[in-house]
């Protein structure tokens, strides 16, 4: 049977999870379809007919799902999920909200935030944090599954798919869309960066991440930080990697002036190089640190802009 | 305005985590137990929903064997006003979890469900959703502010990238991100008056509710190790590395 992948989008393009989640789906199977649920999303869709490996896009344009509502996109992949083997999702905001509604809905269970497939029914994820990786049997006839975007490589985009319309809408209408306040930035998105570099509560204070800021803008990198540095106040919530924040794996992660707390990193240690800078040689963020450099971080970063 | 909160008794956040030695699980005995971090938040979003006049009950209901009574109390005294227990043998599987709880919903009709997002142990982020889908209720997950104004809760949520605020007919379900509130700490008093509280027992057949496995744990492991590299003297020797031995930059 077919595996529905349920893409993330802003109706205007395609998420990255979206490509991440796709390859989850061909190590489980071969025929994948692409759900685009939006609003006037036909460019996102025209973007998922071009993801290698997919084999059909089902359209569902309507107001209904314009804000990715959990309630009216439960009941829509409800509908159509019941002729698949497999239904997956991103494991992001997006994802974590509508899709246990799914499982629920078909009496299935939900393998949440999957790192690997083992087999079409086994799969692995971490739990307590990261500390411990388990490995789950799905006894369910459909496998309702959401997947970590970094643990998978993003699918190439030189597919061609068919794009057929899905008519099926109904606004349930017990939930609306309020507002939303996106963080304005120029800088690549955490999760999507391929270089990071975080701050923690070593910055002393928000005004400090500007010396953070043009080391990024030399790297064309994301700006971080750590839960104290989140929690000192020193910068908004959404630039949080950890555990409870952001889960990220980039090519690069430079962690200042944070001491490596566990919840933090369970939130990068999966990043391709790390490089630890902080005052005190027994940080714990050295012990996962590819390179470290003990040294105060006033001193450093302005050097390391400079010689960049 | 009734109000039902859903407690987990988990790992403290502050205790180590140990693989046992045969990979079955995670070892977990003589470990320190805890009200889930997520869950306690709830229950502080509910006792200030009362100490503001909104909420007239708490209830807070947990599911699972004799031991997770202690975080019942723990509840109790921050405010919640009596208790339900759900005894099962152990943790049950969400979907389970979140059938008990629709049951104790039915019969206790609060206009206002609070859960935590996740529980530090399993990190599954679901309960509450299957919740809210089994009762058809509308849901605000990861919510990092709440107010309550006719008939409606106006619930500002953590979302990748931003925050995004929705407007759920109540009954409803909000599930708590870590910046909703800080939970304050049971003074001395009120943990004596928790142990006076109402706390009913009840068992999944006195629900109704056939518990069903949906899932097997095949085995758990220790997380692939990352071993320290090296320490570099200067900010020259760190780019040198970075450009000729990692290639990153």
């Amino acid at each position: 049977m077919a595996i529905l992948v349920i893409a993330e989008h802003d109706n205007a393009a395609l998420k990255g999870a979206t490509l991440n989640t796709i390859t989850a789906a061909q190590q489980i199977g071969d025929d994948i379809h692409l759900l685009v649920a939006g609003f006037n999303c036909q460019p996102a869709a025209d973007a998922a007919a071009k993801v290698s490996g997919v084999s059909k896009v089902l359209q569902a344009d309507n107001t209904a799902y314009e804000h990715q509502l959990a309630e009216n996109l439960a009941k829509l992949v409800l509908e159509l999920g019941r002729d698949y083997s497999h239904i997956l999702a991103p494991a992001t905001t997006t994802g974590k909200n509508f899709m246990p509604r799914v499982a629920a809905l078909l009496d299935v269970a939900q393998i949440s935030d999957i790192t690997a497939v083992e087999t079409g029914d086994s799969f692995q994820r971490p739990i307590y944090a990261g500390n411990a990786i388990a490995t789950v049997k799905s006894l369910d006839a459909i496998k309702v599954i959401t997947v970590r975007g970094t643990a998978f490589e993003a699918a190439e985009l030189n597919g061609s798919a068919e794009i057929s319309t899905v008519d099926s809408a109904e606004d349930l209408a017990i939930s609306q869309f309020v507002s939303e306040e996106m963080a304005e930035s120029d800088r690549p998105e955490l999760t999507a960066a391929k270089v990071i570099i975080s701050g923690g509560r070593g910055m002393g204070n928000g005004e400090n991440f500007s010396m953070l800021e043009q080391v990024a803008d030399k790297l064309g990198a994301a700006v971080g930080a750590s839960r104290a540095a989140v929690d000192a106040g020193f910068v908004p919530n959404d630039m949080q990697v950890g555990q409870t924040g952001k889960i990220v794996a980039p090519e690069l992660y430079i962690a200042v002036g944070i001491s490596g707390a566990i919840q933090h990193l369970a939130g990068m240690k999966d990043s391709k190089v790390i490089v630890a800078i902080n005052k005190d040689e027994e940080a714990p963020i050295f012990s996962v640190a590819d390179y470290g450099l003990v040294a105060d971080l006033f001193d450093v970063m302005p050097e390391l802009q400079q010689k960049l | 305005m009734k109000i039902l909160v859903a407690v987990k008794r988990v790992i403290d956040y502050n205790a180590k985590v140990r693989v046992k030695a045969d990979n079955t699980d995670v070892d977990l005995s003589n470990t320190k137990m805890a009200i889930n971090p997520f869950c306690e938040i709830a229950v502080e979003e509910a006792v200030r929903l009362k100490e503001a006049g909104t909420a007239s009950e708490i209830v807070v209901a947990s599911v699972g064997p004799k031991s997770c009574q202690e975080q019942i109390r723990a509840a109790l005294a921050l405010g919640a006003d009596r208790g339900i227990q759900i005894e099962t043998e152990d943790s049950p599987e969400s979907l389970n979890v979140a059938k008990l709880l629709a049951k104790v919903v039915e019969e206790e009709q609060p206009e206002l469900i609070i859960m935590g997002k996740q529980a530090i142990d399993s990190d599954n982020n679901q309960t509450g959703q299957m919740l809210a889908a089994l009762l058809g209720m509308p849901q605000a997950t990861f919510a990092s502010e709440v107010s309550i104004a006719d008939g409606k809760a106006q619930v500002t949520r953590e979302v990748d990238g931003g925050l995004q605020t929705l407007a759920i007919n109540l009954p409803a379900i909000v599930t708590t991100d870590l910046r909703l509130n800080e939970p304050r700490y049971a003074a001395l008093p009120n943990i004596m008056k928790a142990k006076r509280k109402p706390l009913d027992v009840k068992t999944p057949a006195d629900l109704g509710v056939e518990l069903k496995q949906h899932t097997q744990l095949l085995k758990v492991t220790e997380p692939a190790e990352r071993n320290a590299g090296i320490l570099v003297s200067s900010v020259d020797e760190l780019i040198e590395k970075l450009k000729n031995e990692a290639k990153v930059i």
